[in-house]
């Protein structure tokens, strides 16, 4: 029998609902097949992402001092002495904040995170997946098979266009972690898999056009904050999915749209520092320090 | 099971853990993940503990290496750490302590890629070079080997021997690789200047047994031979 084989997303969401199952658990079926590793050992693998994830949301909240380029300072600790103070609601939106910010932080002070996928945009999914646990106490388990949903997702994704910021500008690195955490989020919520596709089609469409403009080349401004930003983003597109609003676009088409404009944007403003904020007169100042 | 079918443009098998993975030391795959991995090739390929590293970036590696750590990254690797070892941190203070001389310096010369290192280790007894280049992901591809031009990625366990140019040799290598049941993934030669020395690249799939590379060893033909254990990515 010839493995099932995938190059978009509909033929994920069509074997899936067909088989009466999840895209996480196509997308686990098609790694065993292709990887010569059982199913329990994928699924340890993944696992232990999962921990690293939930690992690097504690100890970036807790880190000391600033980020090695030193543009960061403790923001993730600012974000959630804010929510104990209650200067900011403690709900749902503000805790995914400062756990995207904890870890993004972390990332660009040289701790272990999960590349998600690059290291740039790894706070996204861990902040949603983490925020979703604790308000509707799904078990690890879950989570971990959501990742596989996730990640079928960005297979995708750097097939047709790209999951690097020096390849499609920022769109392909945020942009895509924002539509795998948000396809990852509507499986957990029950959404069947047609709706996991409008999460990931709706949040990507929205980040369409973003650029790769780091100050000084380092993971820190604007990184940092639109790992946030981007998280946010993913939460908005899961609602309005369970919500049962459709995207006009299907996502594979988002996905090809997000390619084109990737090729479309100048050099400068796909990780050479040379563009935008890096290029204003304060980014200017942080050049190779 | 048939073959291998999700294939990127680069023509590598994409796995779930590419997308999500690896697990790494930030802040940056290809500053700080690809210097590692970079780093660990250059010890394997030295082939013990150095003494020295003489370490030259180019392009951005140049410009941004501070911000990324690429500097902790790189020695981090030469001294045989992985990218998701917490040490990476504090490696140029560990470097320290175990002896090991770095010297860092940036160059502006044009060279095969934004992200390139040449790192050259020595000791008492020995030394040599190796020119890596960091494509994202993590992976990365080493361009120079003592002056030879190689592609290796890193990816396969690999063989490199080096042996005065003459006909035959490659033949001989593969039949021990096959009667080992080693199958060759790419195999290439690549030759100095003066067209005397050949250096072969032999990247396995599977496993390289010490048993296949001292059969290799013990053939007449070889100044060297060096076995470098696959990158886990
Ligand atoms: S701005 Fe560039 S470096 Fe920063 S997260 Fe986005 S793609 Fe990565």
């Amino acid at each position: 029998m010839t493995p099932f084989q995938f190059s978009t997303v509909q033929e994920l969401v069509e074997k899936a609902s067909y088989e009466g199952t999840t895209i996480s658990q196509i997308v686990a079926q098609w790694e065993v097949e292709t990887s010569n590793l059982s199913r329990e050992k994928i699924f340890e693998k993944m696992s232990n992402n999962w921990k690293v994830m939930k690992k690097s949301i504690e100890e970036g909240l807790q880190k000391e001092g600033q980020t090695m380029g030193g543009l960061v300072n403790k923001a993730a600790a600012h974000m959630y002495n804010a929510i104990l103070t209650g200067i900011v609601p403690q709900d749902r939106l503000s805790k995914t904040i400062y756990k995207a910010l904890a870890v993004a932080e972390f990332n660009a002070s040289m701790g272990c995170i999960v590349a998600a996928p690059t290291g740039g945009s790894c706070g996204i999914i861990p902040a949603v997946l983490s925020t979703a646990q604790e308000e509707y106490n799904f078990n690890d388990e879950q989570i971990v098979w959501s990742l596989f949903t996730a990640a079928g997702i960005g297979l995708v994704i750097a097939e047709k266009a790209s999951v690097s910021g020096a390849e499609g500008g920022c769109q392909a690195e945020c942009g895509s972690a924002a539509a795998m955490a948000a396809a990852a989020l509507v499986e957990l919520l029950g959404g069947p898999p047609q709706k996991v596709a409008t999460a990931a089609a709706l949040a990507l469409k929205n980040a369409l056009g973003l650029v790769c403009d780091p100050v000084g080349g380092l993971v820190e401004v604007p990184c940092i904050k639109r790992n946030s930003f981007l998280a946010v983003n993913s939460l908005v597109a899961a609602d309005l999915a369970m919500a049962g609003i459709p995207s006009l676009i299907p996502i594979d088409e988002v996905i090809t749209a997000m390619g084109e404009i990737g090729r479309a944007l100048p050099e400068s403003l796909r990780e050479r520092a040379q563009g935008g904020l890096a290029a204003t007169p304060t980014g200017k100042k942080y050049k190779n320090e | 099971m048939i073959g291998v079918f999700y294939v990127s443009e680069r023509g590598m098998k994409m796995s779930v853990f590419d997308i999500l993975g690896p697990v790494m030391v930030g802040p940056s795959s290809s500053h700080t993940a690809g210097a590692v991995n970079i780093g660990r090739v250059a010890r394997q390929v030295f082939g013990e503990k150095p003494d020295k590293a003489e370490i030259t970036l180019y392009g951005s590696f140049a410009d941004t290496y501070k911000g990324h750590g690429t500097d902790r990254a790189l020695v981090a690797g030469i001294m045989g750490f992985k990218t998701d070892d917490p040490r990476i941190k504090d490696a140029l203070a560990i470097a320290d302590e175990e002896g090991l001389l770095i010297h860092f310096s940036t160059s502006k010369e044009g060279t095969y890629h934004p992200n390139t290192v040449r790192i050259k280790l020595s000791n008492k007894f020995q030394s040599s070079e190796i020119v890596g280049v960091s494509i994202g992901g993590g992976r990365v591809r080493i361009r120079e080997v003592d002056k030879f031009k190689v592609d290796i990625s890193g990816i396969y366990n690999t063989l490199l021997c080096s042996y005065p140019d003459q006909m035959g040799v490659i033949a001989k290598v593969s039949e021990i690789l096959a009667s080992e049941k080693i199958n060759i993934a790419t195999m290439s030669v690549s030759r100095d200047k003066t067209y005397q020395i050949a250096l072969m690249v032999v990247e396995v799939d599977g496993e390289l047994p010490d048993q296949a590379v001292n059969q290799i060893k013990a053939m007449p033909y070889f100044d060297t031979v060096k076995a470098i254990r696959k990158i886990e990515l």
